[in-house]
């Protein structure tokens, strides 16, 4: 281990860190924007869908440099934060959050609305119908149907941020202990001809994902398999 | 007033509901209509499911009118979906107990177990997942876990027509039994007449989001001016008992007010009632009392109504006793060859005749 020094166990800690806070700040976005864009019949609903669908489509650095200008003193988003006695977001591990938010926003919205799609009304309604109010209904019959549609967000959105780079060099540049995550370590690495540091890091990051991977599909299993099956009578969840 | 008084308008895209009708708070009301008629809308307006306008009063209370719109929730209905729609991550018996779960204690007049014995679910309730159930015995686990709610009325949505034929027969007595012992009522939607036929006691016929008719079940299945007359399967139901057994020839008889049939063996004790439905195309008419026929049920009747049914055929209405009646499905040619119009007392020849409970 003597080759990986502090500041890379660092920027592994750091993108730990960031890919955790991203996560978890997706699921509470992501989960009511989901149920919105599965049952809204607004006009702009398709608009909606392809601002939060823009980021597997942009190259990060077009999204990152955006998001900079937005995010620099002369921003909107800024010039908020100023007013807010915030400071400004670029180049810290706040600014980082926020950016990988939006950029790996798509890969948790969108399993978690197909989730919510595939199971339909009809579970909602039977649900009504035997007393559970809205909030009731959410949390005892769609959570549980849409489980699947939240493991693959979580592994997703955990798993992209994690191998996030350009959205992090426009926006976050290279500051140790703040914002160079794992990525960013490996490519200096690189560019100091420093291969062993690179392959190190780059080795433990494909193992890690292996194992992040294999433990969610080995544990959740059985929970994959409950996902609502779709049965030649629509509405109908279980088949004989 | 101790009654359901429903009345609804509903535009949903092309399709618009003006639906009013009142129904008894006791039995089972059909709601009857071909597909697209708007019983299924109608039924889901009731439920809150969909939003109409209009005026709700169940027993009493208001569940819909100016300016109340109480929630689906709210609402202390029971209601059993085409499909069983159990929920698939929860057992059988959680299933069973979902409802139950969300009425207070003292609201609940409906016991697991009264439930489990009248719908037979014994054996079912400890099978974990749902998934491993018949469809006959998921819309039965389904009907329970809607009765465990304990609810003021009980709606059903064609709850048969997704099953096959032996689960369809496997259900009905079940049905049949709760039709028998439930106390509450019944909203019953319905396509198929044999089923309105043996289940209900009230008729609402609807036609294009409208209703057409409104009663009770007998005096409306007898109504010539209402398309009900002349289905293929047209015909008229009695309610008898049952007052004697043949053992040497395993025969059973029913009387009514208006004479008595004579049935195969039934299992029903002396007294109790049954449910007897004669199709038009099984009855026959004779100016004359028969002799040397093979027909062992022939009753006394005077032609109320006869109408043109097609270019060869003619319905015709037949008061049979004080208050029950016949439909019978006979020739234009027999009609004139007898010289038959309303008043001529005549012998009915039935058939055939369909026990229903």
């Amino acid at each position: 281990m003597t080759v990986l020094d502090p500041d890379d166990l660092q920027a592994v800690w750091l993108t730990l860190k960031l890919a955790g806070a991203v996560t978890l700040l997706l699921l509470f976005i992501a989960t009511p924007l989901a149920w919105w864009l599965a049952h809204s019949r607004k006009w702009y609903k398709g608009i909606v869908a392809a601002l939060v669908a823009l980021p597997l489509v942009l190259p990060p650095t077009v999204l990152g440099f955006y998001l900079l200008l937005l995010m620099g003193p002369h921003g909107i988003v800024g010039e908020l934060t100023a007013a807010l006695h915030l400071g400004a977001l670029p180049f810290t591990f706040t600014g980082l959050v926020s950016g990988s938010v939006l950029f790996s926003m798509p890969f948790a919205v969108q399993p978690i609305q197909n989730a919510f799609e595939a199971m339909g009304k009809r579970p909602l309604e039977v649900a009504a119908t035997l007393r559970a109010g809205m909030w009731d209904r959410f949390f005892s019959v769609a959570v549980p149907l849409a489980r699947p549609g939240f493991l693959t967000a979580v592994i997703l959105a955990f798993a992209h941020t994690v191998g996030e780079f350009g959205v992090v060099l426009m926006l976050g540049g290279n500051i140790p202990g703040e914002t160079r995550v794992l990525s960013v370590a490996i490519y200096n690495h690189v560019e100091a001809m420093e291969y062993s540091a690179a392959q190190w890091l780059a080795g433990g990051m494909v193992l890690f994902s292996f194992i992040v991977l294999l433990s969610l599909y080995l544990t959740g299993g059985k929970s994959w398999k409950v996902a609502p099956r779709k049965s030649s009578v629509p509405g109908e969840l279980v088949e004989p | 007033m101790s009654e359901i008084q429903v009345c609804f308008k509903l535009q949903l895209g092309s399709f618009a509901l003006d639906a009013a009708f009142s129904a008894p708070a006791v039995g089972v009301t059909a709601l009857f209509g071909s597909s697209g008629s708007g019983k299924t809308t109608l039924l889901r307006c009731i439920a809150g499911l969909e939003r109409a306008t209009g005026t709700l009063h169940v027993s009493g209370d208001t569940w819909q009118d100016e300016t109340t719109f109480l929630p689906v929730h709210k609402r202390p209905l029971g209601y059993v979906f085409q499909e069983a729609s159990l929920f698939p991550h929860l057992s059988v018996r959680a299933n069973l107990e979902y409802g139950l779960k969300r009425i207070p204690r003292p609201e609940r007049k409906v016991p697991l177990e009264q439930v489990v014995e009248w719908l037979g679910l014994g054996r079912l309730i400890e099978r974990g997942d749902p998934a491993r159930l018949s469809g006959g015995e998921r819309q039965r686990v389904a009907i329970g876990r809607a009765l465990l709610t304990s609810p003021r009325i009980l709606l059903m949505d064609e709850p048969l027509s997704a099953l096959d034929t032996n689960s369809k027969q496997e259900i009905l007595p079940y049905l049949e039994r709760l039709h028998r012992d439930l106390e509450i009522p019944v909203l019953y939607v319905s396509h198929a007449m044999d089923e309105v036929a043996r289940l209900a006691d009230h008729l609402v016929l609807l036609d294009q989001g409208r209703v057409m008719a409104s009663g009770a079940l007998g005096e409306t299945l007898a109504r010539l001016d209402l398309p009900t007359a002349h289905f293929d399967d047209a015909g008229a139901v009695i309610e008898a008992a049952v007052a004697e057994h043949d053992e040497t020839y395993h025969l059973t008889r029913l009387d009514f007010s208006g004479g008595s049939l004579w049935v195969g063996q039934v299992q029903q004790p002396f007294g109790s009632k049954v449910r007897a439905r004669v199709l038009a195309r099984d009855v026959s008419i004779a100016t004359q009392q028969p002799h040397g026929s093979s027909i062992t049920n022939i009753l006394h009747a005077r032609i109320a109504e006869i109408r043109d049914e097609g270019p060869d055929k003619v319905i015709v209405r037949l008061a049979v006793g004080e208050s029950h009646v016949l439909l019978s499905r006979i020739t234009r040619r027999s009609r004139d060859l007898l010289n038959l119009t309303a008043g001529t007392d005549v012998f009915a020849q039935v058939k055939s005749v369909a026990l229903m409970a």
